[in-house]
């Protein structure tokens, strides 16, 4: 069963294995996350379950997501998603019913996350694509961060799709897939996935096993 | 939400002795070979540590003969054994790197006695 878990990244530290190596490792709490809703065949054409994930306020939910979550008897949640499973996987859950990390990547050895990336705003090709300066000396003036040229000249005569410019860096969605999932605290829904996760601390992240 | 302190603050050891810069140590390291295991002592003059929690580590250097060895161990690591606090050297900066540059009489660093010592944890 392909299970994914929202989670927080908690931020970085190290741990040490039996030979004493030094380990970096990314903590993240994942879930618990609480059944909110089941999707079936018959009601909407494909199934899955959708899960909700951290409480939030009943001020801060609106008439019509109170009604939704009512119907699953649950606190409202502040983040939901759904996952696609299978009918006979969704049959073991029910509606309210929570899930911990802990059970289901017990057996794990490797994961897949995904977060939102640390936003940079509208940046030069420098940052974005890696490009090389030009020469600070050798008579250079007001050419240090910029992109060199465009494309050739009379043929093609105009500037191919895709050329690589400044615009947007970062805020958007990553996947760093095959992380090695180092430990896990099943009280705490701690996960200690090895090397580093992306998105910023306290960051929205998913959890996956790995599909490699 | 966790903490990431509490975490971190979780691996640290509370089993060493209070040393710095000066001091001589014996490190008692935990090395594995194969199957068996078994204690090295090393032991040398601590010549830096660097602070970060769990990531702390200090260098200890020795004269072996005539060739100078430094090594570097992560304070909280499961490597060291003990540490053995022979004796408490007076010196005037935190990193002694410029040891490396001094041999026999003049590498020598003079005991410290504290006028009020710490309490051994």
């Amino acid at each position: 069963m392909t299970h994914e878990f929202l989670g927080r990244k908690v931020g970085m530290t190290q741990i040490f294995d039996e030979a004493g190596n030094r380990i970096p490792v990314t903590v993240v709490q994942a879930g618990p996350c609480t059944v909110v809703q089941k999707k079936t065949d018959e009601t909407d054409g494909y199934t899955a379950v959708q899960l909700g994930f951290e409480d939030k306020k009943e001020k801060h939910t609106s008439k019509g997501e109170q009604g939704h979550f009512a119907k699953a008897s649950v606190v409202p949640k502040r983040h939901l998603y759904e996952i696609r499973i299978s009918a006979e996987d969704a049959e073991g859950l029910e509606l309210g019913q929570e899930l911990a990390c802990g059970p289901i990547f017990e057996e794990v050895k490797k994961v897949d996350v995904t977060g939102k990336s640390k936003g940079r705003g509208f940046t030069g090709v420098i940052k974005r694509y890696g490009f090389k300066m030009g020469t600070a000396s050798h008579g250079t003036h007001e050419f240090f961060r910029h992109g060199g040229a465009m494309s050739a000249g009379s043929y093609p005569g105009r500037v191919l799709p895709g050329k690589k410019m400044a615009g947007q860096h970062g805020n958007w969605n990553v996947t760093t897939s095959g992380l090695r999932l180092v430990r896990v605290d099943a009280e705490k829904n701690l996960l200690f996935i090895r090397g580093a996760v992306p998105g910023a601390n306290n960051g929205l992240v998913r959890v996956r096993p790995s599909s490699r | 939400m966790e903490s990431i302190q509490e975490i971190r603050d979780q691996g640290l050891r509370d089993d060493l002795p209070d040393f710095r810069a000066g001091d001589t140590v014996r490190v008692h390291v935990r090395i594995t070979e194969g199957e068996k295991q078994r204690i090295q002592v090393f032991e040398g003059v601590v010549i830096a540590r660097k602070r970060g929690g769990i990531h702390a580590t200090f260098t200890v250097r020795k004269v072996s003969y005539g060739v100078g060895v430094e090594r570097v161990f992560p304070l909280h690591g499961p490597v060291i054994e003990k540490i053995e606090v022979k004796s408490r050297g007076r010196v005037r900066r935190s990193r002694l790197f410029y040891l490396r540059e001094l041999t026999g009489k003049a590498a020598r660093i003079r005991d410290r006695r504290d006028k009020n010592p710490r309490k051994e944890s």
